[in-house]
């Protein structure tokens, strides 16, 4: 019978005015007993509406039921058949719109937790010795992949089980894109996502390291070098700014900068070599999960006053409910309806102030959303040492004005197809950030998935 | 891992070292740098790209000790490994159809200035090299950049070599005496460059000045390098490093270059308490 308790298992945390002070995971996991109580509430229904809203396609009821079962390894593996990064989905998915947004469960009451089995899963066979999987057989092709973020580690995994020999070549000298260099510790442990890589290195995969593609060699070279197919992994890293006044005053950074600075040169850590500025009064300018990282990890700096600055309402902020609650919990202060005007600084070029506007809701945008409209004579000034934006990215020209053929969009967005990634040079493929624009990490992974697909029918039927 | 092949002190705080790195020396040119990491720990740090070896792979860079990573660089030895090496990074510079041009090198600067020089020379260009450094002791590869120019003036700023006179001083001079010059390329500290570039301005010179601001990863992703150039924001790392002179807002981007200045000094004492701690041991 099944547990028909209408609420998730919550998942137990650190109290928000302890964890606001440290880098360390917020959310703690669930225990044996809990994941097998909440495994309870699948009702295993048979039409599977969950399965339909996961971008990989991870055979949910199946290994819940392994989970009810308490044969957590055998779940392990069950979601291992399709996704490369469970440790990571389970915690930086938003299944509130996926998976879960599907579950039977959820007309009345919470859906089945989804996520945090599937996380709890992935760690427990983390923790308790899970087989290495076995390097499958060459089938003598290989395939380049450009960029090790969420859509390259995942084309690189499938193609890497299919047979391929798979190089990833990766521009920083750390593998996982925003997972080490955006995503906080203290969401996504970095030590968990290193252990994910080292899966796929285990599948025979080869990473290539402060490689950049465009400069250290060309997508035509790749070819050249023997490569039959190409994925373009490359995300949308090149930041957004204000465009005010006064943006190049020292204590202003973009977000990808500041988050940078924290998660991939670890500036957290006490004597840690790559230097970061201890902002006392922070305001982030932006409403996305990327300002609320940004301005949680400010307060975890040692920032007496962070601020959200957004130009639309509560209703329209883009970031997670959860992300939202948790920046609210931890003491962040949202000012909604306000856009920047000006950064104001001192005689030394330093920040002491972001000029603002208040703004007011009228008629919708393109996007959908009603349209932010100043207020007239609203304006007014945040007294601030630091301005972190975190307005939006787009991606990286380097690929583009390097590649002749590759056709893109006005935003600078690779063209390809949804569906199998294919774009208008031959052998060349492309998803996530890269072809959409800054999206989530799921559906660059559900985009490597179809690509690494595509890629495998590229190479047979040239054959 | 990148191993250093050669290392040679070039004076009291300037090295020269030769790295191991293929995938960079294969598609190098003057004007663009590398990022590197000493250890598993460390910054990221840019350094030009002195010189190279398509054939036996190897990169040239040049530093001076000036902070905590540098003197750890530094320390390193021949056959030690750098963690990390990555490049080439930035734009090459655009140096086809110069046919006369005053090169104008301050400092660790020079080492910048010399594979420009070179190759201009290479290419067949007049090539007259002004090179500053504030004192005798510390000049570098005079022998190198006079085989690189057609014209080679070295003064300090103490007269110590000889001629006692800034780099825009011998410019002026030489702009006066009716040298025809198509482009100025001025690399050094950015006081020096933005002197330059009010030296030429009056007379329209195209100058052309490599901006060395700080950056984190140096692939467009993170704007830190950013600067204000004839009014818009470009990033030195994709955009640049060489910019027109005439159009860079120096001032700014010397104010941005002193925004870690407190931690830097706390980073080398740290540094430096942990060096006086192994020797005692």
């Amino acid at each position: 019978m099944a547990n028909m308790n209408p609420q998730k298992m919550p998942m137990p945390e650190q109290a928000p005015d302890i964890r606001n002070k440290n880098f360390d995971e917020v959310t703690l996991g669930y225990t044996p007993e809990m994941a097998i109580e909440e495994a309870q509430r699948c009702l295993n229904c048979k039409h599977k509406p969950c399965i339909s809203g996961c971008p990989v396609q991870v055979k949910i009821p199946e290994f819940i039921a392994l989970v009810a079962e308490g044969k957590f390894l055998e779940a392990a593996a069950k979601i291992k058949e399709t996704s490369a990064l469970p440790a990571v989905c389970g915690r930086v998915c938003p299944q509130e719109t996926q998976c879960e947004q599907k579950c039977v469960r959820g007309i009345k009451g919470e859906p089945v937790a989804i996520g945090r089995l599937e996380r709890f899963v992935a760690d427990y066979a983390r923790e308790h010795g899970e087989e290495k999987p076995e390097k499958p057989a060459s089938n003598g092709h290989k395939c380049a992949i450009v960029g090790a973020g969420p859509a390259g580690l995942t084309c690189a995994g499938d193609l890497a089980r299919m047979g391929y020999e798979v190089t990833v070549f990766e521009a920083l000298h750390t593998a996982g894109g925003v997972l080490m260099y955006g995503i906080p510790e203290f969401r996504l442990p970095k030590e968990i996502v290193q252990k994910e890589i080292d899966t796929l290195k285990d599948l025979g995969v080869e990473f290539v390291l402060n490689f950049v593609v465009g400069r250290s060699e060309t997508i035509d070279e790749l070819f050249e070098d023997g490569y039959e197919a190409v994925f373009v992994g490359s995300g949308a890293g090149l930041p957004t700014f204000m465009g005010v006044p006064g943006e190049n005053a020292n204590g202003v950074y973009s977000a990808n900068e500041y988050l940078t600075r924290i998660n991939l040169m670890k500036a957290y850590q006490d004597g840690a070599e790559t230097p970061i500025f201890h902002a006392r009064k922070v305001a982030v300018v932006g409403g996305g999960n990327v300002a609320m990282d940004a301005a949680r990890c400010a307060k975890r700096m040692g920032a007496e006053e962070v601020y959200i600055v957004y130009r639309r309402s509560e209703k329209e902020l883009p970031a997670r409910l959860e992300e939202i609650h948790h920046a609210k919990e931890e003491g962040i202060v949202f000012k909604f309806l306000t856009a920047p005007l000006e950064v104001l600084s001192d005689e030394n070029y330093n920040v002491v102030g972001l000029k603002c506007q208040q703004m007011e809701l009228g008629e919708p945008d393109d996007s959908g959303r009603r349209r932010p409209v100043p207020v007239e004579g609203s304006e007014f000034v945040l007294d601030l040492d630091c301005v972190i934006a975190a307005i939006g990215t787009s991606p990286n020209p380097l690929i583009r004005t390097t590649t002749p053929g590759l056709d893109t969009n006005r935003k600078g967005c690779i063209v390809a197809d949804d569906e199998h990634g294919i774009t208008s040079k031959d052998g060349v493929f492309a998803g996530g950030d890269a072809v959409t624009g800054a999206a989530t990490v799921i559906l660059a992974m559900g985009a490597g998935k179809r690509a690494a697909a595509a890629m495998d029918e590229y190479i047979k039927n040239k054959q | 891992m990148y191993q250093i092949l050669k290392k040679q002190t070039l004076n009291a705080n300037t090295k020269l070292m030769v790295i191991d790195a293929p995938h960079v020396a294969r598609k190098a040119e003057p004007g663009q740098f590398i990022i590197l990491r000493v250890s598993e720990d460390g910054e990221r740090i840019p350094l030009t790209i002195a010189d190279f070896d398509r054939k036996t792979g190897a990169v040239t860079i040049i530093f001076q000790e000036v902070g905590a990573t540098t003197m750890a660089l530094g320390r390193l030895n021949e056959g030690d490994c750098l963690h990390d090496f990555v490049g080439p990074l930035g734009r090459a510079s655009e140096l086809e159809g110069l046919k006369k041009v005053a090169v104008v090198g301050g400092g660790l600067g020079c080492a910048i200035a010399y594979p420009q020089a070179k190759k201009l020379h290479e290419m067949g260009a007049e090539v007259d090299l002004i090179a500053g450094f504030r004192s005798k002791d510390i000049i570098i590869l005079e022998e190198e950049m006079k085989a690189a120019s057609t014209n080679l003036y070295v003064v300090t700023d103490d007269g110590s070599n000889g001629r006692k006179a800034l780099v825009t001083e011998v410019l002026g001079e030489l702009i006066d005496a009716g040298n025809q010059y198509d482009a100025v390329i001025a690399i050094g500290p950015m006081i020096m460059m933005k002197f330059v570039a009010e030296t030429t301005r009056p007379y329209g010179i195209k100058t052309i000045v490599s901006m060395n601001t700080i950056m984190v990863d140096g692939t467009g992703m993170c704007g830190g390098c950013r600067l204000t150039v004839g009014g818009e924001t470009k990033f030195a790392c994709v955009d640049g490093p060489d910019f027109d002179g005439h159009l860079v807002d120096f001032d700014g981007s010397m104010r941005r270059g002193a925004m870690y200045k407190a931690q830097e000094k706390a980073s080398v004492e740290r540094h430096e308490c942990n060096l006086l701690k192994q020797e005692v041991k």
